[in-house]
């Protein structure tokens, strides 16, 4: 019986669908936002008033539980009432997320960008933070360039905090659940359906309880051998350049 | 790129991060029927009943009780057991260390509901259903490890010509992991316990599932605004206003740990 539930599984085309969604969905998350994030970092000031103040505000968006989230961008993205929708439409484009596929794929993306960017900028701020003050003298004796410092000290150094924020975002992407499920409830049709919205609709919709738990194995396996090699590509990236 | 360019890129990143909360803050001081009612960038008849009702509601602010009676003691547990591990980690190594070190994170990859039925089963066996400690416990499947990871990072950027140096001194280890080694890395500690904090503070699922009513989550009532007459929008924005609060004062709180690096010379 388990065996025709793992073949059910692996031939369900929907499944296929919301399988390449999310990596697409994923791959665009940790493009965007680790760059950024660590663009972030960098502006940041070093000392100051504005340090303070730039760590609160980063971590604002941090802090609000993920459905109150997706509630909140719902009428922040209606066209008639919410800002985002009402600028959007100023400029001339018909902006409708819940009837466009590609406009609630870019809903999406600006709050899933704006929700944890600054997850990514705060470690990689904490991280540069850590670099010893004697490595950025000895670049000034140098006369290195801000590449160069960026690229063979600020870089490396920040390779551990980078591994563990790219992990994370990765991890949380793939399983992401709670902000697309409000906001647009795997719509319009199912171009929003993301593997965990998926795997529900499964388990408690059609109550495949089966297919649904063949499935979580799967799910957890994919997670984990994507996580793997990330993290042995980040551990041997550039070794021997920083110990 | 000059410092003026640098701070005006920043600034205009913070608008556009701060207007979702703006438009939160405007949602909150509003009534339902206003914000459904039209499009207006500021409050047009601003009232502050929303609040009035959390702060004065029993079933709404023990819900900010209860959290932050869990994810304090979350916090805490998670740092402290993560510390020592970190440390075990980041200075010794042993057979699968690595590989060890790794599959701590796999707590992490399975969607949380895996893990329902047995924390919910082991947990009646226990009682400790609809306490604070239940939650605290549970939320340290995600959190322990994440702490591990960020701290070994920070722990690994330390020379262990420092950790020779203090014993040459005649530091004893307690007195030099405390007095020498955390002070070193206290950037770490601090992002630390602001993740842990974050984690655990906007998780739902756990929190709702192993409490009722003692220790119900503030994540947990939020949920339940949804009433016969649709969505009261005004009070879950006013509620997801206060929600920011108890983190944005953690992370004051910690600025100052962040903000000041890696100071050599101190040993």
């Amino acid at each position: 019986m388990g065996a025709e539930w793992f073949k059910e599984t692996l031939t369900d085309s929907r499944l296929h669908d919301a399988l390449w969604r999310q990596f697409l969905f994923s791959g665009l998350v940790l493009l965007i936002e680790m760059p950024l994030g660590v663009g972030i970092a960098l502006l940041m000031p070093r000392k100051g008033w504005g340090v303070s103040a730039s760590l609160v505000t980063l971590a604002l968006p941090l802090l609000i539980p993920w459905n109150v989230i997706g509630t909140i961008w719902i009428i922040f993205t209606r066209p008639d009432i919410g800002l985002f929708g009402a600028a959007i439409n100023n400029l001339g484009i018909a902006f409708d997320h819940t009837a466009s596929p590609l406009h609630a794929w870019i809903t999406l993306m600006f709050m899933e960008v704006w929700h944890w960017t600054p997850l990514v900028a705060l470690l990689a701020y904490a991280g540069l933070r850590a670099i010893p003050e004697a490595y950025y003298q000895a670049a000034r004796i140098d006369g290195a360039s801000a590449w160069a410092i960026f690229r063979y000290i600020q870089l490396p150094k920040m390779r551990g905090v980078l591994t563990i924020a790219l992990l994370l975002r990765f991890m949380d992407s793939f399983l992401i659940y709670a902000e697309p499920f409000v906001l647009t409830g795997g719509g319009p049709g199912n171009s929003t359906t993301f593997l965990s919205i998926y795997l529900v609709k499964i388990a408690v919709g059609q109550f495949d309880l089966g297919p649904a738990a063949a499935f979580s194995l799967i799910y957890f396996l994919i997670v984990l051998l994507f996580s793997y090699l990330f993290f042995q590509a980040l551990q041997n990236v550039g070794k021997g350049e920083d110990r | 790129m000059n410092s003026k360019l640098k701070t005006a890129v920043l600034i205009f990143y913070f608008i556009l991060l701060l207007l979702p909360i703006y438009w939160m803050l405007n949602m909150s001081l509003q009534t339902n029927a206003d914000i459904l009612g039209g499009f207006s960038l500021y409050p047009s008849d601003p009232t502050l009943q929303n609040f009035t009702k959390i702060l004065t509601d029993e079933s709404w602010y023990s819900g900010y009780i209860n959290s932050m009676i869990y994810v304090t003691m979350n916090t805490l547990i998670s740092l402290f057991t993560a510390l020592p591990a970190a440390y075990a980690f980041s200075r010794y190594r042993f057979i699968g260390d690595k590989h060890v070190f790794f599959w701590l994170l796999t707590n992490r990859m399975a969607p949380a509901a895996v893990f329902l039925l047995p924390f919910f089963q082991l947990y009646s066996t226990f009682n400790l259903i609809d306490t604070h400690i239940a939650v605290a416990l549970a939320h340290c499947l995600f959190n322990v490890p994440l702490a591990v990871w960020i701290l070994e990072g920070f722990m690994s950027g330390i020379p262990r010509e420092i950790d020779e140096t203090a014993y040459l001194d005649g530091y004893s280890f307690p007195r030099f992991f405390i007095m020498v080694f955390i002070p070193l890395i206290r950037a770490g500690v601090g992002v630390t316990a602001f993740f842990c904090f974050m984690f655990s503070w906007v998780e739902l699922l756990f929190a709702r599932t192993l409490t009722t009513t003692e220790a119900k989550p503030i994540a947990a009532t939020m949920t339940r605004t949804v009433s016969a007459t649709g969505l009261d929008w005004g009070l879950l924005a006013a509620a997801g206003i206060l929600t920011i609060v108890p983190g944005a004062l953690v992370i004051w709180f910690v600025r100052n740990h962040l903000a000041k690096g890696f100071a050599l010379g101190r040993v």
